[in-house]
């Protein structure tokens, strides 16, 4: 298991001075590179947080009873909770650190979820991350990573894949 | 607009119930960096943001993506999804008000399901694209 993002950790990574000097390693052969698995609890209070940040107001996200009449076995996680659950195990920023990629060079360019059953609150989700992908475009001026993240729940079945597009601005 | 009934009652074009939130302020901001794990400095410290060449904080792509699942969400169940996605186009602002609609694209039966394409899009107050994005949604 393991503890929530800590704000002073990655401030560390979004410090600027002397990033624009600084040698990004560019290299392909990370692809098809894949992470240690990690494994996180969905937490409920953490669901009801999330719902309440994004102005969701069903009680669906927040209490058991009516997650039940609504036909789940229990509280649903809302649909991109998945990545959050990557910030929580500390994945969102694996590559970044691979590749002593400087966060503020980088954006979130696309994100693709696919769904293969609903995530719970309780659930233990195991996660599996690998480099899917390393391209250039505009000479280089744009680099992507593309990585890939299964996760399956404690019975064993996929829940969701997760594939996120990070975009180096090297301009 | 379209509810979620049957199948043969969804046609291509038809539109989604709209969701809308705003204006975003700096609290529901924050209080989305605690809620999703990221307190990454450029969307709580004005100051960081600056200095990473941005106009000051900005609120978090998850966040507009998150809204934008609201919109699926309000029209089908949880269960019923299958895929979403988005590409972030333009970043949101605090005191900006994100406005996401949907329509149907296509309608398709595969492996026995009956799935519905939306496209999808999120939109500020000035109508610039925040997040261009697509969902499958079995029904029925």
């Amino acid at each position: 298991m393991v503890p929530a993002a800590s704000n002073a950790r990655l401030a560390g990574r979004f410090d600027w001075i002397g990033w624009s000097s600084r040698h990004v390693m560019w290299n392909p052969d990370y692809i098809g590179k894949e992470y240690a698995p990690f494994s996180i609890i969905v937490d409920a209070a953490r669901i009801a947080a999330f719902a309440d940040a994004i102005g969701e107001t069903s009680p669906v996200y927040r209490e058991e009873v009516a997650a039940r009449a609504a036909g789940y076995p229990a509280i649903p996680a809302p649909l991109t909770f998945c990545f959050s659950l990557m910030m929580d195990a500390e994945q969102s920023f694996l590559v970044h650190g691979d590749m002593d990629i400087p966060i503020p060079k980088t954006v979130h360019g696309e994100q693709w979820f696919n769904y293969h059953a609903a995530m719970f609150a309780g659930d233990t989700i195991t996660g599996r991350q690998k480099i899917a992908d390393m391209f250039e475009k505009k000479g280089g001026a744009l680099q992507f990573i593309v990585t890939e993240t299964q996760m399956d729940n404690q019975h064993g079945a996929r829940v969701c894949d997760l594939k996120t597009s990070i975009v180096i601005l090297n301009s | 607009m379209v509810t979620l009934t049957s199948f043969e009652n969804i046609a291509i074009g038809d539109a989604l119930p709209p969701v809308e939130i705003g204006p975003v302020d700096k609290e529901t901001i924050a209080a989305f960096a605690k809620a999703s794990g990221d307190p990454s400095p450029i969307h709580l410290d004005d100051e960081i943001a600056r200095s990473s060449g941005l106009p000051g904080i900005i609120i978090h792509g998850m966040f507009n993506m998150a809204v934008l699942g609201r919109l699926i969400t309000c029209w089908a169940g949880q269960n019923q999804i299958r895929s979403f996605s988005n590409r972030f186009a333009a970043m949101a602002l605090p005191g900006d008000t994100i406005s996401c609609r949907g329509r149907v694209a296509g309608r398709r039966q595969e492996a026995g399901e009956h799935l519905v394409d939306l496209d999808l899009e999120a939109v500020n107050q000035n109508g610039d694209i925040l997040l261009a994005g697509k969902a499958v949604v079995a029904v029925g």
